[in-house]
């Protein structure tokens, strides 16, 4: 290839020296990043692969559309409630089943969150240590640290002494030897930029996220009647309401309800006393590191989800809408219909899977899907099936299709659904995003960045905190009108059902845009298929030679030091990448532990 | 495992199955709990807990538990089926020595910070099995390792009464709804609802 410019508008040179890292660590599932850097280290060219995904008709064929949810709420170990929640968006769909309005408001409130769980966790325990220097941390003034917090935020926690206590708690942690968390990261590299203080700051703040984490899933407890897997139903939410204290042992009472209210006013001051002043105060030390934007500057997509009004999966209803943006036209934000057989479609030339039968470089919308593996290496890859130094992405090159939007590649997740609700005129997400450009006097172009999506989470991670407020008290007032209904059992019996039918299920998971297609006939499912946000941001090249998320984005990067790869973390990391549903590794001895190799 | 109970907090017990029941023999660990928890009673200061493989979300439940035993499927370079106890220091250095899958980095990660936070469980213990086929989507247990998970869960008895932990056998079996989880991914279920294409 040596050079060359793609479709989407991006130049790739693989003449450089090549760096494979493999696996992508703090992240669940299995990913791989090929670049080739320049003579300056800076990353001319990128290829992601992800590991084999078997599709899932293969466990959901033939069984009952009612226990789908069940099934996807396994597929992956972060994003249980969000599969759950859109298979049976997709059975309803299928059925033409209604929901009352208290479980379309439990449904919001245990999404909300879960968005506010996974945006804190990603954000302190998978992403600030690409930003954040533990070791440093050591090193910190715990009066200065102390000064530092009450600089930036009303939080109470921040004595000399509380920030005393915390920098032992670490370093008889990391002088013990056992890394844990803080292992395979980079302490010390040249590319961290916050000093002691701030890094002190943010470890305290990842400890107390850690503690924080044990109050917000108990919503999911107190809707979904178990955890760490809620229960769901197809027509509505399997939790029943009683707020008379008399009545069913096991509903949900008042002193629950009240706990919930409790829990979200918490999360709201957490975010917003903790999480917004940090991400804050790093970004301020990294403005100058603006890499990473790929296609967000370019093409972003979300379906939209929050539905406000019951059973309208609309941008009408949606409190965070959908849309696609192309070339970077925020002035023109095109609607998305995942029914559309022209709109969603995977493509397979570079993804070791076939299309049997026509043109084997077509795209194939959901309802069509075929998930068929053929595992075969391009001539110029180096090292064996078994054993691969470095792939040929001119030929098939991972195990994740490649979706499309009318041929387009797309980034998904929070920055895709800030831009689109931005530029749809959002009055809520434009004023968070104006507020934190202002305070970090940056343009709006800042935000087409690593840093941008890091920071568009946390607005969101805010506004879903809000969000959960608002469902909560409208969810309390019609309870209080005398409408306790959670689900909707007309048509729970197959007799009542066509014989032959298909649904489609969308909205957003905290990473992106989810969409779950079924064809269910005779009462049993008979095609499933779900397109995950990793794989369309992990995507591979498709048949015309458009790049995905991932590989745009690492294009242009320096780095400090090729064999410590902190800025491919950085950028991937940005994106909350989740193989797991995505893709599927039986990892061998030893190979957790990031590998990175220079060829 | 009531509704009412699972939403209780003030338990100190945590039996909890780790793995993924969609991949083989990797759904060892919940099906022990399926079966540990069909055949007996706990109090409301025990929680037997089907935890997939939810790694850093578990880290709550793990961190409230004063005596924490683990089901799992573990390659400890044994014939298929074979079964070990593990106790105490040695957990966590197993759960990350020989992975078979991805969901143990997740969990040794959470013991680690648990340790890091400062609240661990005194006492804790590991049932696993060496695992014979994990690459089988939408396969349930093989043979070898099915036959473990009774012998499994006596073993995992002996530890709780050991651990002074009280559970009486059920006198009726367990009504629908109250599984570890829901009942269309029980082993019957699963196994027998399985699509028969290649």
């Amino acid at each position: 290839m040596a050079s060359t410019v793609t479709p989407n508008g991006f130049a790739l040179d693989d003449s450089g020296q090549r760096v494979v890292v493999d696996p992508i660590c703090r992240i669940e599932g299995h990913l791989r990043i090929e670049v080739n850097v320049d003579e300056n280290n800076t990353i001319r060219n990128a290829v992601s692969t992800g590991n084999m995904w078997r599709g899932l008709e293969v466990i959901l064929k033939g069984r009952d559309p009612r226990d789908a949810w069940a099934f996807t709420e396994r597929i992956c170990g972060v994003c249980t409630g969000v599969h759950a929640l859109i298979s049976c968006r997709a059975v309803e769909d299928a059925l033409d089943i209604d929901i009352p309005a208290n479980a379309n408001s439990i449904r919001n409130l245990m999404m909300l969150a879960q968005y506010t769980q996974d945006h804190l966790v990603h954000f302190y325990h998978l992403h600030a240590l690409d930003w954040v220097d533990v070791v440093s941390a050591l090193n910190a003034d715990p009066r200065a640290t102390s000064e530092l917090q009450q600089s930036i935020s009303s939080w109470p926690k921040s004595s000399p002494g509380y920030f005393r206590d915390v920098q032992g708690r670490i370093k008889r942690f990391v002088e013990s030897g056992q890394l844990g968390p803080f292992a395979n990261a980079y302490w010390g590299s040249p590319a961290y930029k916050l000093p002691a203080e701030a890094n002190l700051m943010a470890v305290t703040h990842y400890l107390e996220a850690l503690d924080f984490q044990k109050e917000i899933v108990k919503i999911h407890t107190i809707f979904g009647g178990r955890n760490p897997h809620p229960n769901w139903i197809v027509g509505g939410m399997p939790c029943s309401i009683n707020v008379n204290e008399t009545g069913a042992v096991g509903a949900v009472n008042m002193a629950w309800l009240n706990m919930v209210s409790d829990i979200i006013n918490r999360s709201i001051e957490f975010v917003d006393k903790v999480y917004i002043p940090d991400l804050t105060a790093i970004a301020s030390f990294y403005k100058d590191w603006t890499y990473g934007g790929g296609l967000s500057s370019k093409n972003v997509m979300a379906y939209g989800d929050f539905p406000a009004i019951p059973n309208n999966y609309t941008n009408d209803s949606f409190m965070l809408p959908g849309g696609a943006i192309l070339d970077g036209d925020l002035s023109t934000v095109h609607d998305v219909d995942p029914r559309d057989p022209e709109q969603v479609q995977e493509f397979v030339t570079h993804s070791w899977y076939e299309y049997a039968g026509g043109d084997a470089d077509r795209g194939l919308h959901p309802w069509d899907g075929v998930t068929e593996p053929r595992f075969e290496l391009g001539p110029n890859a180096k090292g064996t099936k078994t054993n691969i130094e470095a792939l040929d992405e001119g030929a098939k090159y991972s195990w994740l299709k490649a979706p499309r939007w009318r041929g387009h590649a797309m980034e998904v997740g929070p920055l895709a659904r800030y831009l689109v609700a931005y530029a749809r005129g959002n009055e809520e997400i434009k004023d968070q995003v104006d507020g934190l450009l202002s305070a970090l006097d940056l343009p709006i172009t800042a935000l087409f960045s690593t840093l941008g999506r890091t920071a568009a989470r946390g607005l969101e991670c805010s506004w879903a905190a809000h969000r959960m407020r608002d469902v909560f008290d409208g969810m309390m007032a019609n309870i209080k009108a005398g409408d306790v209904a959670t689900a909707n059992m007309e048509k729970w019996e197959p007799a009542t059902w066509p014989a032959d039918t298909k649904g489609v299920g969308f909205g957003e998971a905290p990473r992106g845009a989810l969409g779950h297609w079924l064809h269910v006939q005779d009462a049993k499912i008979a095609n499933y298929q779900a397109v995950v946000p990793s794989t369309w941001n992990a995507s591979p090249r498709d048949a015309a030679g458009n790049i995905g998320a991932y590989e745009a984005a690492l294009l242009g990067t320096p780095m400090a030091d090729p064999s410590q790869p902190l800025e491919i973390l950085r950028t991937i990391h940005s994106f909350d990448p989740c193989l797991a549903c995505a893709s599927h590794v039986i990892s061998p001895d030893g190979q957790e532990l990031a590998t990175v190799k220079i060829r | 495992m009531t509704d009412s109970a699972a939403r209780a907090d003030d338990w100190q017990t945590l039996v909890l199955g780790i793995g993924n029941l969609l991949w083989a023999d990797e759904g060892f660990g919940v099906r022990c709990v399926e079966a540990l928890h069909a055949r007996f009673e706990f109090g409301d200061d025990v929680r037997v807990m089907d935890g997939g493989t939810q790694g850093i979300f578990l880290l709550p439940w793990v961190r409230q538990a004063r005596r924490l035993l683990i089901f799992d499927a573990i390659d400890f370079a044994l014939e298929p089926g074979s079964l070990r106890l593990i106790e105490g220091d040695d957990v966590p250095r197993y759960m990350g020595a020989k992975k078979v899958s991805m969901h143990q980095a997740g969990f040794q990660e959470v013991l680690s910070s648990a340790v890091l936070a400062g609240e661990f469980p005194d006492e804790i213990a590991l049932v696993g099995v060496q695992p014979e086929l994990l690459d089988d989507y939408g396969g349930s247990l093989t043979p070898a390792v099915r036959a473990r998970v009774e012998p499994a869960v006596d073993r995992a008895c002996r530890v709780l009464r050991g651990w002074g932990v009280r559970f009486v056998p059920r006198s009726e079996p367990l009504p629908d709804g109250r599984q570890t989880g829901p009942s269309a991914l029980a082993i019957g279920d699963y196994e027998a609802g399985r699509p028969e294409i290649a």
